[in-house]
């Protein structure tokens, strides 16, 4: 058990899981809230910017983390864990990573379709590599869309497994990415 | 008297056609478009159906006339629900003014392939003097007038009520227009 407990993730592994998190739950909720709003309106317009400026940071934090990753290896899932369990949580997490990717990049390129570059913090313009293209738009909104229902399944999944290993199997897993010192 | 009407309108159509040039406009390949600045997101849309009369010889290009009429109901944003919201009374009012237009007062040669251009510029019912400069190039046996005109949009009472904020739509906002006539 000893051993286990100083098994954690590493200090900027935990920081940007939750960062990411946080701005995923964020994005994602006001994605639901901004599509909501009839016509438009200001506050719907500013919605939209504050949204694309979290989709694009959660893309640059998820670079950043995939190459942690690449350089540090998390810490062994507990031995005693079932074989087909420790599958599924690296089928779930290599699916984790590709979604905090594809989510990103496919509303980009749906905001670039639609003919709105995305201007990130109000600063500067982000590329543009191709130009508007409605027939486009109409094919990645429900792939944006879609995407994200999906990527949202994975979270579920994702946060009740963390849970159940910290209530049911009381294994120590969910407390390797919590913050908080070391034992 | 509706046969004298039919005259008269018979006839004044033979003097026009007798006493000058109209271009005939070849709507496939022109356009007009507008780009705001959306919290500094340029975004352009163009403006679906217009209409534009070109009276112009290379060889008298002083003598040149044109008129602009745009169907401002047909601004195309991308999505149904914005376009017809910009329809509406706190943009372009279309029911009330559902035309704007250009009607040049003069055009004078400046260099090669450029003209000056001054006339009247009205959009939901306010007209203002405006002067820009053109460019025409043959293109394909007719001719490619090309050309962009800043504008304030509050200046037109463009943008009512909340949307009167300029931080979130700029004031200036560029009209874009290519017009290809021919014989």
């Amino acid at each position: 058990m000893q051993a286990q407990k100083a098994q954690r993730y590493t200090t900027t592994a935990i920081v940007l899981h939750w960062l990411i998190a946080a701005l995923i739950v964020g994005a994602f909720s006001l994605g639901l809230v901004m599509t909501d709003i009839p016509g438009f309106t200001p506050t719907k317009l500013r919605y939209y910017a504050w949204h694309k400026w979290a989709g694009v940071t959660v893309l640059l934090l998820a670079a950043l983390r995939l190459l942690w990753r690449l350089k540090n290896r998390p810490p062994e899932l507990p031995a005693a864990m079932p074989a087909w369990q420790k599958s599924a949580a690296h089928g779930l997490h290599h699916l984790l990573y590709v979604m905090i990717f594809a989510v990103p990049v496919s509303g980009y390129l749906y905001t670039l379709a639609a003919g709105v570059p995305v201007v990130y913090f109000g600063l500067f313009q982000l590329p543009v590599f191709y130009a508007k293209n409605p027939a486009l738009a109409e094919i990645l909104k429900p792939v944006h869309y879609w995407l994200n229902m999906f990527l949202a399944a994975l979270v579920a999944v994702h946060v009740l497994a963390a849970l159940k290993h910290q209530f049911v199997d009381r294994d120590g897993t969910m407390r390797r990415m919590l913050p908080g010192r070391s034992t | 008297m509706k046969t004298t009407r039919a005259l008269i309108g018979a006839l004044l159509g033979v003097t026009l056609i007798a006493s000058a040039a109209p271009l005939k406009t070849d709507v496939a390949h022109s356009s007009v478009s507008a780009v705001f600045k959306q919290m500094d997101v340029p975004v352009e849309s163009n403006f679906k159906r217009f209409s534009a009369q070109i009276d112009y010889d290379a060889a008298h290009p002083e003598k040149a006339t044109a008129r602009v009429d745009i169907d401002t109901a047909s601004f195309d944003m991308g999505q149904a629900d914005y376009n017809k919201e910009i329809a509406k009374k706190e943009w372009f009012n279309s029911a009330q003014f559902p035309k704007a237009s250009f009607v040049s007062s003069s055009i004078k040669p400046a260099g090669a392939g450029k003209l000056n251009v001054t006339g009247k510029l009205t959009i939901k019912g306010k007209t203002a003097d405006v002067s820009f400069p053109l460019s025409v190039k043959p293109e394909g046996g007719k001719q490619v007038f090309e050309g962009q005109l800043p504008i304030k949009r509050l200046a037109f009472n463009v943008g009512e009520g909340e949307w009167h904020d300029t931080s979130m739509v700029a004031d200036e906002v560029v009209i874009k227009f290519r017009v290809a006539a021919g014989q």
